[in-house]
C-alpha cells in the first residue's frame, strides 16, 4: 500500500494556516515541521501540550514524520501524567508557553528554520501508529487505542466530503486540538483538505466572533454545545459562517435552529467515539437520524452492534445505545439514544464512573465513595457530578485537593457531601436509585437549612 | 483601594456566588487568592458562565487581553478592577 501526504494542499505557496491575522504557507508549515523533528529530544513518545493550534500541528508533524507517537490522554492532571509515564517511561513533552507538566520538556523553538527546509511534501506509511488515545478503563488504568495514519486521514477525509470542505475553507476551533474531536475536526480534517486552519482557540464569545471575522470565508467553526450556547446567549450579533460543526455532547433541535439561522449556516454534529473515530453526522434541524460517514456500515450482532468498513481497520465494538434504522443487517443510518451507561462526558472530556470511583477510593482517609451523575435537566446546559463520601479524618477541602491531582477540574463533584455510610446491599453493592435517593434527601434538607 | 471598588468587588463577589451556586458566603472569596485551580476551584466552563453574566450585568464583553484566556479571572480582585476599567453601565 503506498504511503499518504502528510498534508493534501497541492503546492507550496498554499495556505495551511492563519496565525496572527498572516497567512502560513505549505512551504513554511514543511521548513518549520522539519525544523522542529530535527531539534527533538530522542525519545519516541511524546504529550503536544502546545496551546498554539498552529504549533501543535508543526509539532505533530514534526512527531509523525520522525515516527514519534503522539500521547492523548484524557487529562493532564498529575496523576495522568504519571500514568503516562509508566505506559512510556521515554515519554516528553513539547511546550509553547506557560508551565508544562511534570515530565521532561522540550520547548517549541523560536528559531526560524534555515531557508531551503522542508521543499517536498513527506509520504507517511499508512500503517505508522502516530498517535495512542486513552480511554478511562474500569480499573483506573488508562486503556490505548492505537491510532494509524491510513486510518486518520481515511476518517477526516471522509468528514471533509460529509461537510464539502476542501481547499479554500478556513477552520476555527474553540475546542483544544489535545483531545480526538479537535485533533480530527481542526488540526488533521484542514491538512488533509487542503483547507487553511486557525491558530487560535478564542475563549470568549467576543474574542470567537472576531476571529471568525478575521477570516476570509467560506469559513468553519468547529465547536461544542457549550461553546454554541454561550456565543447565542451573549452576541447580539454574530459573523456570518459557511458551516457549523458541533461535537462532544448532543445539541438540542432548538439551539441547532437557532445557531442555523443566527450565523446562517448548517450545522452538523458528528458522532464518534475514541475506539473508532469519526462515525457519523447529521444536520441536527433536518432530523434525529445519524447517517455514517464513507463506507462506515453498523451491524448488528446477537446483543453486539459492530462498527466496521470505511477507515475502521477492524470492526469494533460499540457501547453506545443505538437503534438501527435501515433496512437489513447492515445500516449506514441509526438514531442515538444514549451513550453507555457508564460513560461522563462533561464539555467534552470524558471519562468513566468506574475510573471516577477508583480514584475517589485510592485517596487515603477515604473509606468508601461514590460519584453520582447529574440528573438531565436541560440538554444544552452543563450538568455537575456529585459525590457522596465516608472520609471521617479528612475535611472537604483536603479531599477537593487530592482529587484535583488525580481527576480533570470539570469531574469534580458538585456537590461533595460526605456521609457516615453508603446504603450498600448486604452484598456490598451499592444501587444507584438508592444512592440517587440519599443525594436527593441530603441536597432537600441543605436546602431547608438544616446541616447534613 | 477606592470604596466604589470595594463596593463592586462585593458585588462581583456575590455575582460569582449566585451565578455558580457556589457553597461558600461572598464574603469568604479572598480578593488576591486564585479564582481558578487551587483557590476557589472554577474551571473554565464557571468562567464562561461567570464572564456571560458579566458582559450582561455591566454591558461589556470580555476579551482575552492576551494568550492566557483567564488571567482576568485571576482573582476576585484582578475581576473587579477589570470590571471597574471597562464597565458601561
Amino acid at each position: 500500500m503506498s504511503p499518504l501526504p502528510l498534508i493534501a494542499h497541492r503546492r507550496l505557496d498554499a495556505v495551511v494556516a492563519w496565525r496572527g491575522g498572516t497567512p502560513v504557507s505549505a512551504g513554511q508549515f514543511l521548513g518549520e515541521v522539519a525544523h522542529v523533528a530535527g531539534q527533538l529530544p530522542p525519545g519516541r513518545h511524546v504529550l503536544n501540550l502546545c496551546g498554539d493550534r498552529y504549533r501543535f500541528t508543526v509539532a505533530l508533524a514534526a512527531c509523525i514524520v520522525s515516527g514519534r507517537i503522539s500521547l492523548l490522554p484524557s487529562t493532564h492532571t498529575p496523576e495522568m501524567v504519571r500514568q503516562m509515564q509508566r505506559i512510556a517511561p521515554d515519554v516528553f513533552c513539547i511546550v509553547d508557553q506557560g508551565a508544562g507538566v511534570e515530565l521532561p520538556a522540550f520547548r517549541y523553538p523560536e528559531s526560524a528554520p534555515p531557508p531551503g527546509a522542508g521543499l517536498a511534501i513527506p509520504a507517511i506509511d499508512r500503517e505508522q501508529v502516530v498517535a495512542r488515545v486513552f480511554t478511562s478503563g474500569s480499573t483506573g488504568v488508562p486503556m490505548p487505542h492505537a491510532k494509524r495514519w491510513g486510518s486518520l486521514v481515511r476518517n477526516v477525509q471522509a468528514e471533509a466530503q460529509r461537510l464539502g470542505i476542501g481547499a479554500g475553507h478556513a477552520i476555527l476551533g474553540t475546542v483544544p486540538p489535545q483531545h480526538m474531536y479537535g485533533l480530527e475536526s481542526t488540526v488533521l480534517m484542514p491538512l488533509q483538505s487542503g483547507a487553511t486552519l486557525h491558530a487560535g482557540r478564542p475563549f470568549y464569545p467576543a474574542d470567537i466572533c472576531a476571529d471568525l471575522a478575521s477570516l476570509p470565508r467560506p469559513r468553519v467553526l468547529v465547536t461544542t454545545p457549550y461553546h454554541l450556547r454561550a456565543l447565542l446567549a451573549d452576541q447580539a450579533t454574530l459573523p456570518a459562517v459557511d458551516q457549523l460543526v458541533s461535537a462532544t455532547a448532543p445539541l438540542s433541535q432548538d439551539l441547532a435552529n437557532e445557531a442555523e439561522s443566527r450565523f446562517g449556516a448548517p450545522l452538523h454534529e458528528i458522532y464518534g467515539c475514541t475506539e473508532t473515530g469519526q462515525l457519523a453526522s447529521r444536520r441536527t434541524s433536518a432530523g434525529a437520524e445519524w447517517q455514517t460517514l464513507a463506507g462506515v456500515r453498523l451491524r448488528r450482532e446477537g446483543p453486539t452492534l459492530w462498527a466496521e468498513g470505511g477507515h475502521i481497520d477492524t470492526p469494533t465494538g460499540l457501547n453506545d445505545v443505538i437503534e438501527l434504522t435501515g433496512d437489513g443487517p447492515l445500516s449506514t443510518s441509526f438514531l442515538l439514544h444514549g451513550r453507555h451507561a457508564d460513560l461522563v462526558n462533561i464539555a467534552g472530556k470524558r471519562t468513566s464512573l468506574a475510573y471516577l470511583n477508583h480514584q475517589l477510593n485510592a485517596i487515603p482517609g477515604v473509606a468508601d465513595g461514590v460519584f453520582l451523575l447529574p440528573r438531565e435537566d436541560s440538554m444544552d446546559r452543563i450538568g455537575r457530578l456529585a459525590a457522596l463520601v465516608v472520609a471521617p479524618g479528612l475535611t472537604p477541602a483536603a479531599l477537593t485537593q487530592a482529587l484535583r491531582a488525580r481527576i480533570d477540574p470539570v469531574f469534580l463533584p458538585r456537590p461533595l457531601l460526605f456521609v457516615d455510610a453508603l446504603p450498600r446491599s448486604a452484598a456490598g453493592k451499592l444501587p444507584s436509585q438508592a444512592a440517587q435517593d440519599l443525594l436527593a434527601a441530603l441536597q432537600a434538607r441543605s436546602a431547608t437549612g438544616m446541616t447534613a | 483601594m477606592p470604596e466604589a471598588n470595594h463596593e463592586l468587588q462585593n458585588e462581583v463577589a456575590g455575582l460569582i456566588v449566585s451565578t455558580l451556586n457556589l457553597d461558600v458566603s461572598p464574603d469568604e472569596i479572598q480578593p488576591d487568592a486564585s479564582l481558578y485551580g487551587e483557590g476557589l476551584g472554577l474551571d473554565s466552563i464557571d468562567i464562561l458562565e461567570v464572564a456571560l453574566v458579566v458582559s450582561k450585568r455591566y454591558g461589556f464583553q470580555l476579551r482575552a487581553d492576551n494568550a492566557d484566556n483567564v488571567s482576568i479571572f485571576s482573582s476576585l480582585a484582578s475581576l473587579t478592577r477589570h470590571i471597574a476599567a471597562n464597565r458601561e453601565k
